[in-house]
């Protein structure tokens, strides 16, 4: 009986630019130049380009991609967080609190706020890092939430008011930048970091974690080391986000924060960070373009989350990128 | 054998280790001495109590009695990693490699360890070289397409010899091998065997915990045979064989 399989062949242009790496045209160069490239320029131009609405969505897409980046980078040591939300949520009332309270400019709240951020959600977390799979997610879950309400019960930091009045930053043009170059940067971070020996490590622990401690490496120092670097991403992005609003408080904790950078990831497709970052520019420019259609906003948008993940289970990246490095032809096999 | 002169040079002593899963008692009141360049044996019927004794000894299970000493420390108790650092590697007996790296960089986990780091001069060099070198002496042709490959493609016989590779980086000196020889064919183990032999040449002790009689006697130095937790046997390989409650505990009754 006939049957009809689909072949899928390297081009050789990938196979040279992999192993041998000898680019004989201008046009080779190109194949490799732009994947990488294309990202960079798109976002240092788009800031120049977009009207003012438009800018403050950038910057909330750039912080969506950074958040799943940071949940990305977690899923590849084996920890599948629910709760960025609380990377953010530190971060932001850490930056809130020292500009506000302990009167430091933005220029040293920040970096501050980014590294104590990132050593308190680590923290936070250390008791659990035992626990595997959705233990581990249930944790991180409650723990934001629990603040929320501790901020709320306690009246600390403001209470339900919040913080408000927090320095703002200088022009929306600095703004802009910050975020995009910040996001550039963890992208092509991210990427290297995975390659490296010790990015080989955290992600052996994902994998066959007793292997790892039995060759002598003690991997609740490698999963705090992994928070911490994800928690510092995340605390970044909650003290920006601070400042752009002049504004810290229980929201901060919201769900929206933990959840979406999630569906980002998934649908851009998991482990490459650039699936991540993709992920976070569809969904979120495409929840703000349905806002003129109103109620059905959500259902719609819904919808969209679905086929995504349905139609492309494995991630639009990993899509594209098969596309890009492959033939593919319907062949005729007997069977 | 070499048996005799190395008698003083004790590397590991297990002293009435005992642990129990709710009522089942796995392992009851286990001694044994391990000399240096020794090759043990340890045998016994299904469910004897082989590998707790592994997991006890390494340390990813506490022991709920007694003692193991490793070079005169006590090490009873501590974590798996502070086990492996000061030398005791082991293969595990359901082999799961990094299935998605290439076979060498599947050595790059162990090459990583501090151990190696502070063995080497505290640094980490090119580990992907060193990581060749080793796949090389465990009989990876080298520069062959196995070494690239994705280590979940490899055929049993290499995945094993992985696992061994996986300990010469660690650079142990005491190591633990889990049923290694299960699921092998002859030639694959004609190629294997050679290579724990060099492990014992070159100063390494070693424990095989085995169900391949035949092929272990022919190799190791003593056996250590357990039933039901406890050791009922200690000797040269053929000879044990030959006690009646051992011969009681393989077939079951005279």
């Amino acid at each position: 009986m006939k049957q009809r399989r689909k072949e899928r062949i390297d081009r050789g242009i990938k196979a040279r630019s992999d192993d041998v790496f000898s680019l004989n045209s201008f046009r080779e160069m190109l194949y490799v130049a732009v994947p990488p490239l294309a990202p960079v320029l798109i976002l240092l131009i788009l800031p120049l380009e977009l009207s003012s609405y438009w800018q403050k969505v950038l910057i909330s897409t750039c912080v969506f991609a950074l958040l799943a980046m940071s949940w990305d980078f977690l899923v590849g040591v084996g920890m599948v967080s629910l709760g960025q939300a609380l990377f953010f949520g530190v971060g932001a009332y850490i930056a809130g609190i020292s500009n506000k309270i302990l009167g430091l400019p933005i220029w040293i709240d920040i970096p501050i706020a980014t590294i104590l951020g990132g050593i308190v959600s680590a923290l936070l977390l250390a008791p659990v890092l035992r626990l595997r799979g959705v233990y581990f997610s249930m944790v991180t879950l409650v723990l934001p939430l629990m603040l929320e309400r501790i901020v709320e019960a306690s009246g600390v930091f403001g209470g339900t008011e919040g913080i408000s009045g927090i320095t703002p930053f200088p022009n929306s043009f600095f703004e802009s930048y910050l975020i995009v170059l910040v996001t550039l940067f963890a992208l092509f971070a991210f990427r290297r970091l995975i390659t490296t020996d010790y990015g080989l490590v955290l992600k052996a622990i994902k994998d066959n974690d007793r292997a790892v401690m039995s060759v002598g490496i003690n991997i609740y120092w490698m999963k705090a080391q992994a928070l911490f670097i994800s928690g510092c991403v995340g605390a970044f992005c909650g003290a920006f986000i601070t400042h752009v609003y002049g504004f810290v408080g229980m929201p901060s904790f919201a769900l929206d924060y933990s959840i979406l950078p999630l569906s980002s990831a998934v649908v851009g497709g998991m482990g490459t960070f650039a699936g991540s970052f993709l992920g976070a520019f569809i969904l979120v420019p495409l929840s703000e373009a349905l806002r003129g259609i109103g109620g059905l906003r959500i259902v719609l948008y819904s919808f969209f989350l679905v086929f995504f993940i349905v139609a492309l289970p494995e991630g639009i990246f990993h899509y594209i990128q098969r596309k890009y490095q492959q033939f593919e032809r319907w062949v005729e096999v007997d069977k | 054998m070499t048996d005799q002169n190395n008698k003083t040079n004790l590397i590991l002593r297990a002293q009435n280790l005992s642990k129990s899963f709710g009522g089942v008692k796995a392992v009851v009141s286990v001694s044994f001495d391990l000399h240096e360049g020794e090759l043990v044996g340890v045998i016994g019927p299904n469910g004897s109590g082989k590998t707790t004794l592994v997991n006890l000894i390494t340390g990813f299970l506490k022991p709920d009695r007694g003692k193991i000493e490793y070079k005169g420390q006590n090490i009873t108790g501590w974590a798996p990693y502070r086990i492996a650092r000061i030398g005791i590697a082991r293969t595990f007996q359901m082999i799961r490699p990094f299935a998605e790296l290439p076979s060498f960089k599947n050595l790059i986990i162990p090459l990583y360890s501090p151990r190696v780091k502070a063995l080497s001069g505290g640094k980490y060099g090119d580990l992907d070289a060193v990581a060749k070198d080793y796949l090389e002496e465990v009989g990876f042709e080298r520069e062959s397409s196995v070494t690239y490959k994705p280590a979940g493609s490899l055929p049993h016989g290499y995945l094993k010899r992985l696992e061994l590779a996986k300990c010469l980086a660690l650079r142990a000196d005491l190591i633990i091998l889990d049923e290694l020889f299960s699921g092998l064919s002859i030639a694959e183990l004609a190629s294997i065997v050679p290579i724990i032999e060099k492990l014992v040449s070159v100063g390494k002790t070693v424990i095989m915990i085995e169900h391949r009689l035949r092929e272990l006697f022919r190799i190791a130095d003593r056996v250590v045979v357990l039933n039901y937790g406890s050791v009922i046997a200690d000797g040269i390989p053929p000879e044990v064989m030959e006690r009646s409650e051992v011969r009681k505990a393989y077939l079951g009754s005279e």
